[in-house]
């Protein structure tokens, strides 16, 4: 008798079909989308599947994480670095629910998931059964878009419809929930159709000729034009478009936390980050433009600073392939809707050439200041504490840029995206939107199966490490090479830093203890060391970088130390706080 | 809007937003908690067949500023089973409301003034029991409510008022722009709102 795969193999004819169940469609319909890792952990609601797998081996990695949380963020990172659609297995009930935070994440920040969540039978819905839970309506909020199967013939059209709706248009995350019984129902599987068209689904909007002329023309008057972009360069792969519309325009252009490396930190018109503790210029210059470009970004709180002192005397000209965005916190003069690799080229071809030295030379002058009082002894401080930025500092240059950084949240991920160089594109790997702790490191995991040729640095506050730290036990089952950069304060830093500046230094629940944890890291087989003297640093980053396989590499910084610049909450961009 | 000019853009008003949908279930929950997450109150909703079998139609009727119900209209008609959106102020559409009342058969029977005031309010008799008549009556807000005060004296046993269906006074329907949707890909010069430009009262992509 043939297996499943075998008769599945024959079906090269068309029209012909065979009976297989649910489950075995679904792992089929997966390997047609192009998945090759699924990160998930069984249970008693998801066993059909899981017993699918069991054949499928040789097809699909299944990497077993130790929480279904760090399930999430792994395919987040894995989605974020590849370029591809993160998949993610978990049960029902509090595996379902689990996925809650890592959904809200991916939604907040655009990345492309497909969750497969096991349900109860059918017969059970409504009934409280064991496992039970709603994830449907739980997830609604938290999700692009979800579905409940009940019926093993909706399993190939439904994971098609999934994954075109995850990936399209502005990506995010979509949640499949299938009851159990569809799962193990044997139907006439007719073979797997992707899906490129939803009806009452647009994934992007026209172009408009007329505003990209209108764009242009604003452009082409400019004296002082500014742009800004976010992760939709990326998400849209238009790196190279972008470049082209920077280099031709001749136009400085600072990012979001996101965009951070679609074009290298070190090109000449990248004029640094935006934002809360973004760089001093970009923030400053955002309120002396003349035409603020907002390319792929969405204008989010922590990159405006107080909105009624945002840009006011800027022509605003907003392209973005999602229409909501447009007008939602910042009101567009121009909006340029559409996809960014298809509007960039068109934008392009209509601006005039041009080097706007004078202008350039302003945010030079910015960075001047910036570099002798926040910088320099940020990344060079000759004596005291070491230093977050110096730690960053001195990764950057052992890793010339061309490592894969993810953060954690807090001081140490404003101080990694702020001083971390990136020479390519899907390189800075961070919660952006959601801010969520603890992502680092099962966000490391996803991120290196995605590159798995490239260096993968997780840097993570001590605080962040605590709250997903079971996930070493991933990196010592699946041998995935993760070096563990621990940026220790003894603090919730972030939180400090805020009681110190705006709560009178009442210190309310940031010191938080650790265990050792490079004895937690050998326990989990994972090689280790603890520095808290400047003569290690160095020589202890080689050898991290160096190390065959995982590596964590706790290094003790200075416990009371702020990240600046800093637009404090409800002042504009241009009181920025240079300490 | 036909006085949109004279109202200001932050001024609360009463707004019908109109949604074509495919009909799936869950869809509803989705559109509903675009309001309650903002904390705004949905004054009334209907949902019901619309012109073109299988497509459904929403009327949602909230109080709101102009700029405020565009960012909702927005946010609804990016989900994905959600064909299209328009919201209008109340000169921009017809629409009504049906409400029934039940009041004890012998006080109307007895009261000739009852009856002339039904008349009077446009009220009809659905059913006539021997101890309760139901009445109803379909016309605008503030004339269902009329009919309440009118019925309070005479011991108005029950009430019920329908949510707000409303017809766009401008629109063509639906068919055009749902041949537009099915074709897989929209030529570069369709223009996606046809109204847009010339009376901002749509919200299009």
């Amino acid at each position: 008798m043939n297996t499943a795969q075998e008769d599945i193999n024959t079906l090269t004819e068309p029209k012909k079909t065979i009976s297989v169940s649910g489950s075995v469609a679904l792992l089929e319909g997966l390997i047609a989308e192009g998945t090759d890792t699924i990160f998930g952990y069984p249970g008693g609601a998801i066993m059909p599947i899981y017993d699918a797998i069991y054949d499928y081996k040789d097809k699909l990695k299944h990497i077993l994480v130790r929480h279904e949380q760090g399930g999430t963020h792994a395919g987040q990172g894995y989605a974020r670095t590849s370029g591809k659609v993160g998949v993610v297995f978990a049960t029902s009930g509090p595996g379902a629910t689990n996925l809650v935070t890592g959904l809200a994440d991916a939604q907040i920040d655009s990345t492309p998931m497909v969750c497969i969540t096991g349900q109860v039978y059918a017969h059970l819905l409504g009934t409280d059964a064991f496992q039970e839970t709603d994830v449907i309506n739980i997830t609604t909020p938290v999700t692009k878009w979800n579905y409940q199967i009940t019926d093993a013939n909706e399993i190939p059209a439904v994971l098609a419809k999934a994954f075109y709706i995850a990936r399209s248009g502005r990506p995010g995350p979509v949640l499949i929930d299938i009851t159990k019984n569809a799962q193990l129902q044997m139907f006439d599987f007719e073979g797997y159709t992707p899906c490129d068209h939803v009806r009452s689904y647009r994934p992007k909007p026209n172009v408009r000729k007329e505003y990209i002329e209108e764009a242009a023309a604003l452009i082409n008057k400019a004296k002082k034009p500014f742009i800004l972009f976010g992760q939709g360069v990326s998400l849209g792969f238009a790196e190279q478009e972008f470049k082209a519309f920077v280099e031709k325009s001749g136009i400085p252009a600072a990012w979001t936390i996101l965009g951070a490396g679609a074009i290298p930190t070190d090109h000449p018109l990248n004029v640094g980050m935006l934002g809360m503790h973004g760089n001093y210029g970009p923030n400053v210059q955002t309120n002396s433009c003349d035409v603020l470009i907002a390319i792929g970004m969405r204008f989010d709180d922590r990159v405006t600073g107080r909105l009624d002192k945002y840009a006011k005397q800027a022509k605003v000209i907003h392209l973005d392939i999602d229409p909501a965005e447009i007008d939602k916190n910042v009101k567009a003069d121009v909006p340029v809707w559409g996809d960014c690799k298809e509007t960039l080229p068109l934008l392009t071809a209509l601006v005039e050439e041009k080097k706007h030295t004078e202008w350039l030379a302003e945010f030079r002058a910015f960075d001047k200041t910036e570099q002798e009082v926040v910088i320099q002894p940020e990344l060079n401080p000759e004596s005291g504490e070491m230093t977050m930025g110096e730690v960053i500092n001195q990764l950057n240059i052992l890793t010339k840029g061309e490592a894969i950084i993810v953060t954690d949240v807090g001081q140490h991920q404003m101080v990694a995206c702020r001083y971390a160089k990136f020479n390519h594109t899907r390189s800075n790997i961070t919660s952006g939107g959601l801010g969520t702790m603890g992502f680092g490191l099962p966000a490391a995991i996803g991120a290196k199966f995605g590159a798995p040729d490239r260096t993968v640095v997780a840097v993570i506050g001590d605080g962040g490490f605590q709250m997903t730290l079971q996930e070493l036990g991933t990196i010592m089952q699946s041998g995935v090479d993760v070096k563990i950069m621990i940026l220790n304060n003894r603090f919730l830093g972030m939180v400090r830093q805020w009681q110190q500046l705006f709560h009178e230094k009442r210190y309310s629940f940031v010191d938080i203890t650790s265990p050792d944890f490079v004895k937690l890291a050998d326990s989990y087989y994972i090689a280790g060391k603890r520095i808290s003297e400047r003569e290690d640093l160095v020589s202890s980053l080689e050898e991290m970088l160096n190390h065959k396989g995982s590596f964590l590499l706790e290094v003790m910084v200075a416990q009371e130390h702020n990240v600046f610049p800093m637009v404090p909450q409800g002042s504009s961009v241009s009181e920025i706080r240079l300490k | 809007m036909s006085n949109s000019q004279d109202i200001e853009i932050n001024e609360k008003q009463e707004f019908t937003i109109t949604v074509y949908t495919e009909n799936q279930i869950g869809l509803l929950n989705r559109i509903a908690i675009i309001f309650s997450r903002r904390k705004i109150n949905i004054d009334s909703l209907n949902t019901s067949p619309s012109e073109i079998e299988h497509i459904h139609r929403f009327n949602i009727v909230i109080n709101e500023t102009e700029d405020v119900v565009r960012k909702l209209a927005r946010q609804i008609e990016k989900q994905v089973e959600v064909l299209k959106v328009y919201f209008n102020t109340n000169e921009d559409i017809i629409w009504q409301e049906m409400a029934l009342y039940k009041v004890p058969t012998d006080t109307i029977a007895e009261l000739v003034s009852v009856e002339r005031l039904l008349r009077e309010n446009g009220a009809r008799a659905v059913v006539i029991r021997k101890d309760y008549t139901v009445f109803e009556t379909t016309g605008h807000r503030e004339e269902t409510d009329k009919l309440i005060e009118v019925l309070q004296p005479f011991g108005l046993i029950e009430f019920v008022r329908s949510a707000r269906v409303a017809i766009i006074k401008s629109s063509d329907g639906f068919n055009r722009k749902l041949r537009e949707f099915e074709r897989r890909e929209p030529g570069q010069d369709v223009i996606e709102n046809e109204f847009l430009d010339a009376e901002k009262n749509v919200f299009s992509m």
